[in-house]
């Protein structure tokens, strides 16, 4: 790699959030006019090398980074993103950065519109000059027509089909003077096939025209088709940096998940005995209307006693699944629980039946933080199932029963190992990993028989999270009660689950045992086939 | 089809308000026995009077900080202008236009003010702003009651209460009808003010200009998205407080027209409902606090005047009580205001649901395929 050509040199790159090591050692080459691939699994730190790449605010306010990156063989230390604009860095964000309310024009030129002066504008400054509009649509239907799309650009955005969208926003920035690269984050995670294909296309136009990108996506395909060069993420690490000429998908899947598999968790494999037949919940046709997280179309039996584990990539769906079971969320389609339809979209239905959940959303859903740890554990077994009720004047009116709900939560706290000043603490003030097993003691409390256990270490330290999953495995040996674990991290579902569901793009794409290669479950998750019910595998991309 | 009945739904709530109040009106208007003339004539009196006051609330709604409830530190620096002009004794025309120019850099200071502290208010604009209207009034009310006359001089003793400082509570302004005298017409017994339509003009071409503006854009960008307009560079915070600016000192200019139409100047308690009946006309147009336009203020305030008038003469022969009149006007002020919140926040959620309904379709499509 001829160091001349190189516009982005990234010079042995380190983050740590606190003590939390998030990038070490971080380095690669960006030549001009080329596209590199930038692939990882989550919490791999590709948001965050993005992050340092394009000044934003987070990087400087935590302390900033180590290591140097040069870009035009200069050294660029950027304070914030107007910096990174300044110097011909672009930025397209998963999140779309439009308007909804203005025109395709106005918001590829968004502040930078071509303005008329006058003679008030004279007067009193820039700002009070007229706006152009023919100029500004001149502009703007250039700039569509360079990335080889047909977009009328006199629609409102809020009018426009999403895969659209991605489309303006690179518009808006090779619309900004000497842009010089462009980082695209996920660009095709909302498009269909055929919208990535021409967003590929474009990419090349603008490589051609000596514009370097930086491309993120999880769809491996994509990365070998358009991109020059890949570089592949693993646990803050480059593992791989090659030029994508004879490099196939499986290849990169396993860069990207393969790390060694510890064989501790394959001694401590579940015991208990599942009879395929028993099916004790099953969703037809189900669909969740969670942003950000959305269920499509998801057909799935679970079986009396397992331990199902559910993994796939963030935005794909896999936290809408038992959010809207639990009626969360806006849900439709069927669920049967025991043999019998359980009615969508109620909470309480779903609790009395013996259907638990424990939220990932700690703070928000699953606790209630200020109030003190027994009441915590006891509150939805006393909500709903009248435990830890007293009944006086046969039953005329009845009490809470503090002793019995502080003999549970000191049992809890004993088995869990919460750490805490005693059962009266408030739940606030614990840290992650107790808080997480205060919300497991509270869905253990209803005696569940089926249980949603969603991002259960997410956070939480590693002594925790080996206590945190050892608990989980232990009560459903103890008690054969069903549990269905979301996760996002493959090795936790893989030393816990008896099968593991892979969620991509709203449904499922394989039920797989646990032993399967990592490969396998690299290329699943990124979507690249699926396997039906006869275990065969249809190639989709 | 599924399109079709989206549509008609939105347009039906959009208009649900002014709807309501033709059909109101349509049954108070025979009711109340006034002839076609008068009613015409009131009618133009009360827009003459009141339209521009209503046109100074919408920038600050382009810039997404809904209504302005904070305009009447704005008619109070309308009013202090007014009050320096009396006691100098300029009248007519030309004591107005001084009284706007004195009212002027109050109004800036006031709205640069204003637009500081909502600018730590976000997405709690409207009622920190009324808030901080009566928050003002209070300090409007000292340097009235004891500053004037005690450390600023009054040259004209019957401005000033018996005690010797504080102005007093009724003010007969030299300069009434100073606008209106200008070019009036006359056509069947309707007064036609023009001088003061052309004013009012005036403004409308301002607004309709301002909006073509960069810093108009901006307002629209920001108030659509702020994330996104930072992002994109803008000044968020800046753009914010110049909306407040317009909007205080277009206020006070509005407070001047109002109470030169009306001849009398209630010094301590003439501003406190202006904002609401602003705000009132308003939503009575049709406008929501996300989204107005000037038509929606011009037939905004016709309407609402309308029914003003005919309200409590309505009610007086149907109950043979006077009363009902000032009963009826803070009743429908108050409660349009209400209805127009509540109605947004529906509208803003089942716009929502219909998106996501709409995302939904579309999946099934893909499937489909």
């Amino acid at each position: 790699m001829s160091q001349e050509n190189a516009l982005l040199q990234v010079s042995r790159v380190g983050k740590k959030y606190n003590e939390n090591v998030v990038l070490k050692d971080i380095s690669f080459t960006l030549e001009k006019g080329k596209i590199l691939g930038l692939v990882g699994e989550n919490g791999a730190g590709k948001s965050t090398l993005m992050n340092i790449l394009f000044g934003m605010n987070v990087i400087v306010e935590t302390g900033g980074y180590e290591g140097e990156i040069y870009f035009e063989g200069k050294k660029i230390d950027f304070k914030n993103p107007v910096d990174a604009l300044n110097a011909g860095i672009g930025m397209v964000h998963q999140e779309f950065s439009l308007i909804p309310g203005f025109t395709v024009a106005e918001n590829v030129l968004l502040n930078m519109e071509k303005t008329k002066s006058s003679i008030i504008s004279r007067t009193f400054g820039k700002k009070y000059e007229t706006v152009d509009m023919p100029v500004i649509r001149e502009e703007a239907q250039k700039a569509i027509d360079l990335l080889g799309i047909s977009l009328d650009i006199d629609t409102l955005v809020s009018e426009i089909p999403v895969g659209y969208k991605q489309f303006i926003e690179i518009a808006r920035e090779i619309k900004r003077d000497q842009v010089k690269m462009i980082i695209l984050d996920e660009p095709t995670a909302v498009l269909t096939e055929t919208e990535a294909d021409i967003l590929l296309e474009s990419m090349k136009r603008l490589s051609d025209m000596g514009v370097s990108i930086i491309f993120i996506s999880h769809r491996l395909r994509e990365i070998t088709t358009a991109c020059d060069t890949i570089v592949v993420l693993r646990d803050g690490n480059v593992v791989v940096e090659r030029p994508v000429e004879g490099v196939d998908i499986r290849q990169i899947a396993k860069w990207m998940v393969g790390r060694d598999i510890d064989t501790k968790s394959e001694e401590s494999k579940n015991v208990s005995i599942v009879d395929e037949n028993d099916i004790i919940f099953e969703t037809k046709n189900l669909w969740v209307d969670m942003p950000g997280e959305q269920i499509k179309n998801v057909s799935l039996k679970v079986r009396k006693g397992e331990i199902l584990g559910i993994g796939g990539l963030a935005g794909q769906g896999k936290l809408g699944f038992p959010n809207g079971i639990m009626g969360l969320f806006d849900a439709g389609g069927e669920i049967f629980f025991e043999g019998k339809p359980l009615p969508l979209n109620n909470t309480l239905e779903a609790l009395k039946r013996g259907i638990s959940f424990v939220s990932e959303d700690r703070r928000g859903v699953g606790l209630l933080l200020d109030e003190p740890i027994d009441w915590n554990i006891a509150f939805n077994a006393m909500q709903v199932q009248d435990k830890f009720i007293k009944k006086y004047l046969g039953g005329l009116f009845s009490l809470r029963d503090d002793r019995s709900m502080r003999n549970v939560a000191n049992e809890y706290i004993e088995q869990l190992e919460i750490k805490c000043t005693s059962e009266k603490q408030l739940a606030r003030n614990l840290s992650g990993g107790n808080q997480q097993k205060v919300c497991l003691a509270k869905a253990f409390a209803t005696d569940p028989k089926l249980l949603f256990v969603s991002e259960p270490t997410r956070g939480i330290d590693v002594g925790a999270k080996e206590l945190v999953l050892n608990a989980l495995r232990k009560y459903n040996e103890e008690n054969n009660t069903t549990i269905v674990i979301v996760s996002s991290e493959l090795e936790e579902l893989r030393s816990i689950s008896d099968r593991i569901a892979i969620i991509c793009e709203g449904e499922i794409f394989g039920i797989v045992p646990p032993e399967t290669d990592v490969t396998e479950f690299g290329l699943l998750m990124s979507g690249e086939y699926k396997i039906n019910e006869e275990g065969e595998k249809i190639w989709l991309r | 089809m599924f399109k079709d009945k989206r549509k008609l739904g939105k347009i039906l709530t959009s208009s649900a308000v002014p709807l309501l109040f033709l059909v109101i009106s349509g049954i108070a208007i025979p009711l109340s026995r006034f002839t076609g003339t008068y009613l015409v004539d009131q009618i133009i009196t009360r827009l003459v009077r009141n339209s521009f006051l209503v046109l100074s609330l919408l920038l600050p709604i382009m810039a997404g900080m809904g209504i302005n409830f904070g305009m009447i530190l704005g008619a109070m620096a309308g009013q202090i202008g007014l009050i320096f002009i009396t006691d100098w004794g300029v009248s007519g025309a030309l004591g107005l236009i001084l009284a706007a120019l004195l009212s002027t850099p109050i109004a800036i200071v006031l709205g640069y003010f204003g637009g500081k502290v909502l600018n730590r208010a976000k997405g709690r604009e409207m009622i920190t702003s009324m808030m901080l209207g009566l928050f003002i009034s209070g300090v409007y009310q000292f340097f009235l009651l004891y500053l004037c006359g005690a450390i600023i001089p009054f040259k004209s003793k019957g401005l000033i209460l018996s005690r010797g400082f504080g102005v007093r509570n009724a003010i007969d302004l030299g300069v009434a009808k100073g606008f209106d005298k200008l070019l009036l017409l006359k056509i069947n017994g309707v007064n036609i003010p023009l001088g003061t339509f052309a004013i009012i003009g005036i403004i409308v071409l301002f607004t309709v200009w301002f909006k073509r503006t960069k810093l108009g854009q901006d307002m629209r960008a920001v108030g659509q998205d702020m994330v996104v307009a930072n992002s994109a560079g803008i000044d968020v915070e800046r753009v914010r407080i110049q909306s407040i600016i317009v909007s205080t000192v277009l206020a006070a200019y509005g407070q001047i027209i109002y109470l030169q139409n009306i001849g009398t100047l209630n010094t301590y308690n003439g501003a406190d409902q202006a904002a609401l009946f602003a705000a009132a006309s308003l939503l009575v147009g049709g406008a929501s606090v996300v989204k107005a336009t000037i038509p929606n203020a011009l037939f905004g305030t016709a309407l609402f005047h309308l029914m003003f008038l005919v309200m409590p003469v309505a009610g007086k022969y149907l109950t043979g009580q006077a009363m009902i009149g000032e009963y009826f006007r803070m009743f429908f002020s108050y409660g349009v205001v209400t209805l127009a919140l509540i109605l947004h926040s529906w509208k803003r959620q089942k716009d929502k649901e219909l998106d996501r309904i709409g995302l939904r379709v579309d999946n099934q499509q893909l499937k489909t395929k």
